[in-house]
Formats: C-alpha cells, structure tokens, sequence
C-alpha cells in the first residue's frame, strides 16, 4: 500500500514537473500528424506536455494528410509538413492563414519562421534542413585528400578510397527510386544550371543539364553499393554508422546519429561540409528545406486558437533545451552546434530553396520513378530523360496544366 | 451479386473514361522561405488552383474517352518499337505497362506449376509418413501459408538486404560477395522462390485431402497387374485428383496475377513491377496531392481482361468435365 501511494506521489510529481515546460494548460482535445525523423519527436514530445494532446508520427504521413486534411471536420488539427509537402495541402485548400493568431500568440517567433504565400502566413517553421557531405574525417587525412567540393573531386577521392581499400564501397547516397531519387536528381540538375519546365509548363528536363545529370550520377553510383537502388536516408545513415561508407551527401538531421555512441561505431570520425557543388565554381548542388506546422481549416476556431497554442509551445525553448543537436533549429535562442555546420556552409554558399510549386511537384514524381531506368542500363540517357517528359505530360496534361 | 459485383465494376468502366481536375489559374504568387540570416522571398509565376467562394477548389470533370488506355497502352510507341531501329522487344518492355504485363505474366506462370509440383510431392511424402508423426508434419508443412505475405516477403528480403544474415553466411563459407538486389533478375528469382514456398502448403493440403479418397481397391489391382509406383502415380492418382489440381490452378492463376506483396516487400519497383502495382502506384497521392483515379480504374480495368483470358481455358475445361459426367 505505501508503496503504492508512494508510485502515485512520484507520479505526481512528476507529471507536474512535466507540465512546468508547457507555459499553459490545455483543455481541448487535439490531434497532430507529423513526420517521425528526431526533430519532430522533441516537438511532439513538449506539445503532449500541455496535456490532452494525440501526436501521430509517420514517414508516410505525406500521402495521409491531403485526404485527412480535406475531412470535415478534419482528422487532425496540427500537421508536420515541408516545403515539399506543404503544396498539395495549398492546392487543397485544407489548411488556414494564421496571421490572426500569430498576431495574437506569437510574439516569441522570429520573424524568418513565418512561412509567407501570396501575402499571407499559412506555416511556422522551426527549422532548416538539407542534404549536404559528411566524410570520414580519419581516412580522408591518411590518404591525404582536402575536403571534396565538386562532385568531381569527389569522384577523384573515391577513386583513391577505393584503392586504399580502407571502406567496403567509397561512397553512399539516397538512390531509392521514388521521393529520393528524384531529390538527388534534382539537386545536381539545379546545379548543372537546369530549369525543369518552360513558361508555358512544357518540360525542358531533356537537355544538356539533364545529360550530365544522369551522367554524374552513374558516376556516382559506381562508387556505391551495388545494392543502391534500395538505399534511403536510413540505410546510408547505417553505412555511415557501420563503417562501411566513406563519404555521402546526407540530411543534416541524420548527422547526430552517426555520433551517438549507442548506434554508430564511427563517433568523432565524421567531418560536415556544404554539398558539392556540380560545376567548379558553382552554388553548393543542393536545396534548402524547412519544416514547420500547419493548422487544418475544418476545424473550429477555439479549436484552432488551442492549436496554434500547442504548435507554438512545442517549437518553444524547452524543446530546444531537450534536444539542442536534433536540428537546425529557427527556434528563438539556438546557438548552432557543431552538427550544423554542413547546412549553414550549404546555404552561405547559395543554395537554392527547394523548388515547391504544382509543377515541380508533377517532375518530382516523373523523375523520381523513371531516372532508375538510366541507372540499371535499361535505356540510354537521351531515351530516359524523353520518357521521363512524356510521363510528366501525361500527369499535367490530366491536371489541365498542358494544353 | 449485383451490388457488390456488378455495381463497383461498371462504375470503375465508367471512371476510365472521365477525367476530373482542378482548374488552375497562373497568377504571380510572392512566397518568403526561412534563411539563417533573414527571410528570402521571392515573386514567381505559379499555377495554382482556383478557390470558389468557400475556399474549396473548384475541380471540372470532362469526358476524355479512351485517353486513359492510350496512356497506359502507348500504342504509338509499341508501333515505333516494331519500326525500323525501334528496339523491337527490347524497347516494348521498357513502358511501364509492358513491363508489368511481362513479370505478372511469367511470374504466374512460372510458379503455377511448382506449386503444382511441390503440393503433390509433399502430400505424398506425408501420406506415407507413419500416422504417429502426421500432425506434427501437416503442421510444419502448414506454416508458411499462415505467415502474413507482406511480412514474409519482408523478413526473406531482410535475410538477404545489404548484410543481412544470409548474405554475410554465403559470403564467410565461399569467399564470393553476392547482391541480390543489385540486378531484376536476382530479385525476380526471390520474389518466384517466396512465392512457391508460400503457396505450396495450399496445394498440399487440397491434395492430400484428395488422397484420403483415392480408392483403395484400384490401387491394390494395379498392383496385382504388375503397375510400378510411377505408373500407379501417373494412371490412378492424378486422374483421382484432376478435378482439385484444376481447382488449385484456379486459385492460384487468380492469387498470382494480383502478384503485389512480393513487389513491396522486396522493394522491387527499380527493376520489376507487377500489373497490381501499377493501379497502386497510380492511386497514391503525388507530390502535388493529386491521384490519377482515371489511369487506376484504367489500369484495374485491363487486370481483370486479363485475369479473364488466363482463366478461359481452365473454366472451359471444368465446363465441359461437369457437362461429360451429367
């Protein structure tokens, strides 16, 4: 029995400690769907300390949340998106502006976290991210090679790791067809100088730019795992982790993981740089990203007021405090730790935001399922890349985008 | 029948043909992205949707007849294939839906008669297992068909990814570094293998239920008449069990040509797709949150042609056995 008693009490106790990180008391009953990588895990975890909150965190949450943003009333209240993903909730028309509220709850944000359409703030964001090169330090000083930054010297790197046979494959990268696929085709065509459609929405992706694109990453993908095409974000993080990869242009989300002494055998070994640049001379080949929240529209507004109060309060110092090396965090009062070193040379160097719009959206997913084909030899370059214009004409002439 | 049938078939027919989108209007739009220093924004042309009075987009739906198929069938690129310096075959099989015909194709065909094979081997193994043991064999052999597809195919593909246990085993006893998921064919060869071990026990356990009926005395008169083991096989047995080994073609031809489980679980999408997955893969959302219902129903529509044409001569057969027998 005291025991028992004793258990609540610490309980308690406990939860009331809890509590003091939340700077209010929520009563209304709220619903969030976000991505589940680090960042958003320290998010959600301060939003529950407000009370009554249900987070969801899922990596497939980018195919969930148009349709259970589009309910009415909407399934969720709160949602995790990027620039990516922010444009079919626009397109939808699911979620709500939020100057109102930001007016009225948000004088703890800085003004670069208001996400802006069209005159309107529709997201908050709470940090940045992008995919730049992280290199094993140690074995680039033994073999005497200076920090890659063009995706040349990085081939002439390779060589030389290959050579010394220090690592099982030199390099790693997100090659999974899909989402990944076309976000590293993306990155280099960017670099290259590309631009993915004409005024008039036709594609102009068969060109020089792409050329070399998929050239490059042929390249590339020679140094890699032959096992490439099913390589994602988290099976390049355990390369990294396992010492199996020498170098690799990953998120910078990922790059306190390889330091965690619990999962990684390679702590203290890992070097952050910007993203190669394609060209010499060149912006760093990669885009910037954010991720931020939403508030769904179908709701009520006492609804959305608790909401937007719980969103604020989960991208609030505490969060910060908990989980300082989880992100490039916008958040007020962050210092940058050593971790974002990679993002911050990326974006000083120039690199474009990620390109989000209806269109782009339509090319990602074209490029996405059809550069594959390139890789494993089944067409040529110049066959690939007509295909992949025809497959994105199919998809905008069915949108009405193409006349 | 009629409403749960019927009704969802000629309402997917009716879907291929109609097209619904929302109508989009090019405006400049100015958007500001978060940097590390200050905001950065900037004015583009976009197109974007257009909203009606309550904030919903305004989406129109026009009749486009038989575009879908032509998308999805590319009957001027398969011409161009057959042309001269088309490619021929080779070039064929690089659109998506030839693709998928091709795998789903010889993916059910090759495995229908292993199943076949295997089912009857193991039901006459077990049936002349001493009866103490049968259980315990009948259950063993029972297992992989209990074992959830998605989750089978996933713990096979999990043996053999990157290091997994198999790979590193082969690799410690030959010395030789196999990837089987660097090339189609190797994952092919996986996704055929899981498949016969999946099915199998099915047929096994249809067969040997048959078994037990198997008339006892025509198998002792061919005995008397000097009949070996194999000609008491191929001239009792099988005719005995005929009817179920069309039975179990039956299942499995329509099982197996909805082949998508194994493309998931292996992850195989690079290098093979199956005609299931390509109604799948039209059905998710994209980047722009958009589903090409039209393609899908499209796509589903020609699965079931050709679920139907596979299927034409087993049902003509067992027609014309129950018609011969009345």
């Amino acid at each position: 029995m005291k025991k028992t008693l004793a258990t609540a009490l610490f309980a308690l106790l406990m939860s009331s400690t809890a509590h003091a990180s939340c700077s209010f008391q929520n009563t209304v009953p709220l619903k969030s769907l976000t991505a589940a990588f680090d960042a958003w895990k320290a998010v959600t975890a301060t939003m529950a300390e407000c009370g009554n909150v249900r987070s969801e965190l899922d990596q497939d949450f980018r195919t969930k949340q148009p349709a259970a943003f589009a309910a009415n009333p909407s399934l969720y209240h709160i949602g995790g998106v990027s620039n990516g993903t922010l444009v079919p909730l626009m397109n939808g028309g699911t979620i709500r502006p939020l100057d109102a509220l930001v007016a009225k709850y948000g004088q703890d944000l800085q003004p670069n976290q208001l996400i802006k359409v069209d005159g309107k703030i529709m997201s908050v964001a709470m940090d940045v991210n992008d995919q730049h090169l992280m290199y094993r330090t140690d074995i680039l000083q033994e073999l005497g090679i200076a920090v890659p930054t063009t995706w040349d010297e990085v081939l002439d790197a390779a060589a030389k790791i290959k050579a010394s046979g220090k690592v099982a494959y030199p390099l790693g990268g997100t090659f999974k067809p899909g989402f990944d696929l076309g976000l590293d085709f993306t990155n280099l065509f960017l670099g290259f100088g590309g631009q993915f459609t004409k005024a008039d929405n036709t594609p102009s992706i068969n060109s020089p730019a792409g050329l070399k694109t998929l050239e490059m990453l042929k390249k590339i993908a020679a140094y890699m795992d032959p096992e490439y095409l099913v390589s994602d974000s988290t099976f390049v993080q355990k390369q990294f982790q396992q010492g199996k990869i020498a170098i690799a242009n990953l998120w910078a989300t990922r790059a306190a993981a390889l330091d965690d002494p619990k999962e990684s055998q390679v702590v203290g070994k890992i070097g952050l740089a910007a993203a190669p640049a394609a060209v010499k001379g060149g912006k760093p080949a990669t885009t910037l990203w954010w991720d931020g929240i939403v508030i769904a529209k179908n709701i009520t507004d006492a609804e959305a007021d608790a909401a937007f109060r719980v969103a604020i309060a989960g991208m609030g110092e505490s969060t910060l405090k908990a989980a300082p090396a989880a992100a490039v965090w916008l958040i007020k009062g962050y210092t940058p730790t050593k971790y974002a070193a990679g993002a911050v040379a990326s974006a000083n160097g120039g690199a474009p935001p990620y390109p989000s719009s209806t269109v782009y959206g339509l090319v990602a997913s074209a490029v996405g399922d059809g550069a594959a084909d390139f890789l494993t030899g089944k067409k040529t370059a110049e066959k690939t890349l007509a295909d992949i214009e025809a497959a994105y004409l199919v998809k905008a002439k069915e949108q009405g985008l193409v006349k | 029948m009629s409403i749960f049938i019927a009704l969802p078939l000629i309402g997917v027919f009716i879907e291929s043909f109609y097209s619904t989108q929302p109508v989009f209007e090019t405006v400049d739009v100015q958007s500001c992205t978060p940097g590390f220093t200050g905001q950065t924004c900037t004015t583009e042309t976009k197109s974007r949707p257009r909203f009606d009075a309550n904030g919903a987009p305004i989406v129109a739906t026009s009749f486009i007849g038989v575009q879908a198929y032509r998308d999805l069938l590319q009957p001027d690129a398969v011409v161009r294939a057959f042309g001269p310096d088309g490619g021929g075959l080779w070039a064929l099989l690089s659109i998506d839906f030839y693709a998928a015909l091709r795998f789903t194709v010889t993916f059910t065909l090759i495995t229908l008669p292993l199943v076949i094979g295997f089912g009857l081997v193991v039901a006459l193994a077990v049936n002349s297992v001493t009866r103490k043991l049968r259980g315990l064999v009948i259950f063993a052999a029972l297992l992989p068909f209990i074992i959830t597809p998605v989750i089978g195919a996933l713990s096979i593909r999990w043996l053999f990814i990157g290091d997994g246990i198999l790979t590193a085993a082969i690799r410690a006893i030959f010395n030789s570094n196999i990837s089987m998921f660097a090339q189609g064919w190797t994952i092919e060869l996986l996704m055929l293998t899981y498949r016969v071990w999946h099915v199998a026990p099915f047929a096994f356990v249809v067969f040997y239920a048959g078994l037990q009926t198997v008339d006892q005395d025509t198998l002792e008169s061919a005995i008397v008449d000097g009949a070996s083991r194999w000609e008491r096989l191929r001239c009792v047995i099988v005719p005995h069990l005929m009817p179920l080994i069309v039975f179990v073609a039956l299942i499995h031809l329509m099982d197996s040509y909805r082949v998508f489980e194994e493309v998931v679980g292996f992850s195989s999408q690079a290098h093979r797709i199956s005609l299931q997955f390509l109604t799948f893969n039209f059905l998710t959302p994209d980047q722009t949150g958009n589903r090409a219902i039209t393609r899908a129903a499209a796509s589903s529509m020609l699965t079931m042609v050709g679920i139907v044409v596979l299927l034409v001569p087993l049902i003509t057969h067992a027609w014309r056995t129950q018609r011969g027998r009345r």
